[in-house]
């Protein structure tokens, strides 16, 4: 375990102490007083697990292609930004626009995040992006998705209070905003809970889940429970349903020839 | 149904006389205008878009395409793409689309620009015999320079910025691999790298076979992040983030799904067949900070290569300028509302945004008047026709001028318009293979270095009859301009006296 104090350090500097451990070959790093600092891991490579022990800033992990990132805490906006592999886990809520044009690896939330979570993620057959929530989503919720997976849990229901006038769950709190999904183009999105097809843009169907459906989510969760501590039984005990976009061109009609 | 009552824009005829029955203009066509008949070819004329390559196919020149004679009346206000446009619309309840820059009738200020000479008192230069230097350097320029002396030559001592080199100042304007063919930014690479200048990958990633010319390339992120990883960023000479264009100021841009088979699809990480969608924001850009954040992010990833900014030229261009060189680029690149597209709306393309002219002066004198014109080079688009716009626009304040139409007019494009049905017959703005196999690469590259080689003839030329010997004397050099049948108040804001004083 190699040690990297943050205290004080700008972000510059510190993340070219980062990138020098990861040159040198350095397997573990562990990054402390971390307090804001932004841009970490940004366009990182190879397969170093860095685990960060304070609060992260912006644009955690863009770019970034390989390494895996722990955070104990919580984390801020603009994570995984157009990340292309690796994987990261926050252990504590997250901020908005997490995951933008992410093309590849793993976003592994414990906690809640904000809005625009998982907009314009991309995938191919080799290579797919998946994101899990543990908590509970803002609106605009995988916007212009053309690729990967979304997984949203709602697990800590009981804990929350409900909004006015918001859709409520079992405990009150929204499990996810409005504009769900909307101008989604390709992926998939699994909600475990109900989903009220009001919030959904008008792009995107909500199925129930095929026995493939649940075979792809237990393949995402089982690290996902690992990652936590959680039981896969408990995480599945409650039903999921799927959003898939109805058609591939949901602007096709918007203009004339 | 009924026949539309939007009627053709053109009229294609064939003189039966003529015509030898070869059939190379059912072949040609992208647009299915002709057909066989059995005994004769069939015109499908409403299909038209005057595109011309039929005509210039046909062996017996037995083709005539001319302007639909059976227009509405004529009338100077309800013109006849007013017209048509509103019964297209009532057809179809959609959007009209367009290519290429807006071809409306507004004020070409280029054309009420005269350039200086030298008679008499000053001595012009003959460039056929005195050096010209058209070289430029983009980036950002310390403010201050300090030398190391010692024995020998003097050594720089400032830490210089990043900086790109070109051997004149004109480079290709970003267009993807998905809005043109491959085929047609292979002839830009080649061009590019033979010419010492660059191009830009536009939105759509980098295709493994442009790589053996990445030394001559800009990578783009914008708001759809296609083909955007590690690779990419690092690959070319700068990175540059795309705000706006100038032919759409503000909204997004939609690849249709015509455009996209397997490998557009895959280069861009999306399903075949499905529109390509980049919003109108970036949605972790809403303020400078916010720009500044992904500048950094980008220069982190890239180990600080030189980051552009691409915005449209609108009514605030100035002040969002200052804004954009304030948060890290080294890089602005300003594109007028004249520059090109492969689909815009058209009430977009024609109403929305400034002239490049304007935007060129506003930026640069802010820009001085802020004390910050050194922190970013000034690279300016949309329209530029000819090597004497490229040299107004940099005398009026640019470093360098981006060319797009001009660059694709060399591969066979007749600037028809019609970029975003991807049915271009020449070859360029479409990914049906047997479309795409046309524009040989090496041949139209060799059009395309001599169009280049000829405007630096030109520029050279330009630049010895003001009797200055390098590019950079005339940059900002707006003393050598005159207006002609301008107002005081647009003499004013371009910074330049009327003809005659």
């Amino acid at each position: 375990m190699f040690d990297i104090d943050a205290k004080g350090v700008r972000f510059g500097e510190l993340n070219a102490s980062i990138r020098e451990a990861v040159a040198r070959g350095e397997k573990e790093i562990r990054v402390k007083h971390v307090n804001g600092q932004y841009y970490i891991g940004d366009g990182l490579r190879g397969g170093a697990v860095i685990t960060i022990e304070g609060v992260p800033g912006n644009d955690l992990a863009a770019f970034m292609d390989g390494p895996t990132l722990v955070i104990k805490d919580n984390a801020q906006d603009n994570i995984a930004n157009t990340m292309n592999s690796g994987r990261i886990i926050i252990h504590g809520h997250a901020g908005d626009v997490l995951g933008y044009g992410m093309r590849g690896g793993r976003l592994h939330i414990r906690g809640d995040v904000g809005y625009r979570v998982g907009i314009h993620m991309k995938g191919v057959k080799k290579q797919s992006p998946t994101i899990i929530v543990g908590g509970t989503a803002g609106d605009f919720f995988g916007e212009y998705m053309a690729g990967g997976t979304l997984i949203l849990l709602g697990l800590d229901e009981k804990d929350a209070k409900p909004p006015e006038g918001a859709q409520p769950l079992e405990g009150g709190h929204p499990l996810v905003g409005d504009y769900l999904a909307t101008g989604m183009h390709g992926g998939v999105i699994y909600i475990r809970g109900e989903v009220d097809k009001k919030q959904c843009g008008a792009e995107v169907g909500v199925m129930e889940l095929d026995a493939e459906d649940i075979k792809a989510l237990k393949d995402a969760l089982i690290p996902y429970c690992a990652d936590f501590g959680l039981k896969l039984e408990d995480v599945m005990k409650k039903g999921f349903k799927k959003l898939i976009p109805v058609s591939s061109r949901p602007y096709g009609n918007l203009y004339a020839y | 149904m009924f026949k539309s009552l939007a009627p053709p824009e053109y009229l294609a005829t064939i003189d039966q006389v003529k015509c030898i029955r070869c059939k190379r203009c059912i072949q040609n066509c992208g647009w299915s205008v002709y057909s066989w008949g059995g005994d004769k070819v069939v015109i499908d004329t409403q299909k038209c878009v005057k595109c011309l390559r039929c005509y210039h196919y046909c062996p017996e020149e037995a083709i005539e395409i001319n302007d639909n004679p059976v227009k509405f009346k004529n009338n100077a206000y309800w013109g006849f793409n007013h017209i048509r446009n509103l019964k297209r619309q009532s057809e179809t309840g959609g959007i009209p689309l367009t290519g290429m820059g807006s071809d409306q009738p507004y004020t070409i200020l280029f054309d009420h620009l005269l350039i200086d000479a030298c008679q008499v008192t000053n001595p012009s230069i003959d460039p056929l015999r005195e050096p010209m230097e058209l070289r430029t350097y983009l980036g950002k320029k310390p403010s201050s320079v300090e030398f190391e002396k010692g024995g020998g030559k003097p050594k720089l001592k400032t830490k210089m910025p990043p900086q790109i080199k070109l051997s004149m100042p004109v480079i290709f304007s970003p267009m993807s691999f998905g809005s043109i063919s491959l085929n047609a930014q292979k002839v830009l690479a080649i061009a590019a790298k033979e010419c010492g200048i660059l191009m830009n990958t536009g939105e759509g990633g980098l295709h493994e076979d442009l790589l053996p010319y990445k030394d001559s390339i800009i990578v783009q992120v914008a708001s759809g992040r296609f083909g955007v990883n590690p690779d990419y960023l690092n690959a070319g000479v700068a990175v540059e983030i795309k705000i706006g264009q100038g032919a759409k100021p503000g909204i997004g841009g939609h690849l249709p799904g015509e455009k996209i088979p397997l490998e557009v699809a895959r280069a861009r990480m999306i399903p075949v067949g499905t529109d390509a969608l980049s919003p109108a924001p970036q949605h972790d850009i809403y303020s400078i900070e916010d720009l500044r954040q992904l500048i950094y992010a980008i220069k982190e990833a890239t180990n600080y290569k030189p980051v552009s900014v691409k915005i449209a030229a609108v009514h605030n261009v100035a002040a969002i300028a200052s804004g954009v060189v304030r948060a890290g680029a080294d890089i602005i690149y300003l594109d007028g509302f004249r520059g090109g597209t492969g689909a815009a709306p058209a009430i977009i393309r024609d109403h929305l945004g400034i002239p490049i002219e304007h935007a060129i002066a506003a930026v640069d004198d802010r820009l001085r008047q802020e004390g910050i014109r050194n922190e970013a080079s000034i690279i300016a688009a949309g329209g530029i026709r000819s090597s004497a716009d490229a040299a107004k626009a940099i005398a009026l304040g640019a470093d360098s001028v981006a060319i797009a139409t001009a660059a694709l007019i060399t591969m066979g494009c007749t600037v028809c318009g019609k970029c975003y049905t991807g049915n271009c017959s020449w070859g360029i703005t479409t990914q049906r293979p047997e479309l795409t196999a046309r524009l040989d690469p090496e041949i139209y590259a060799e059009r395309l270095i001599n169009l280049v080689h000829a405007w630096e003839h030109e520029l050279k030329e330009i630049l010895g009859a003001l009797g200055i010997n390098a590019i950079e004397s005339l940059r900002g050099n707006r003393e050598r301009l005159r207006g002609i049948g301008l107002d005081a108040e647009t003499l004013d804001i371009l910074g330049v006296k009327p003809a005659g004083r």
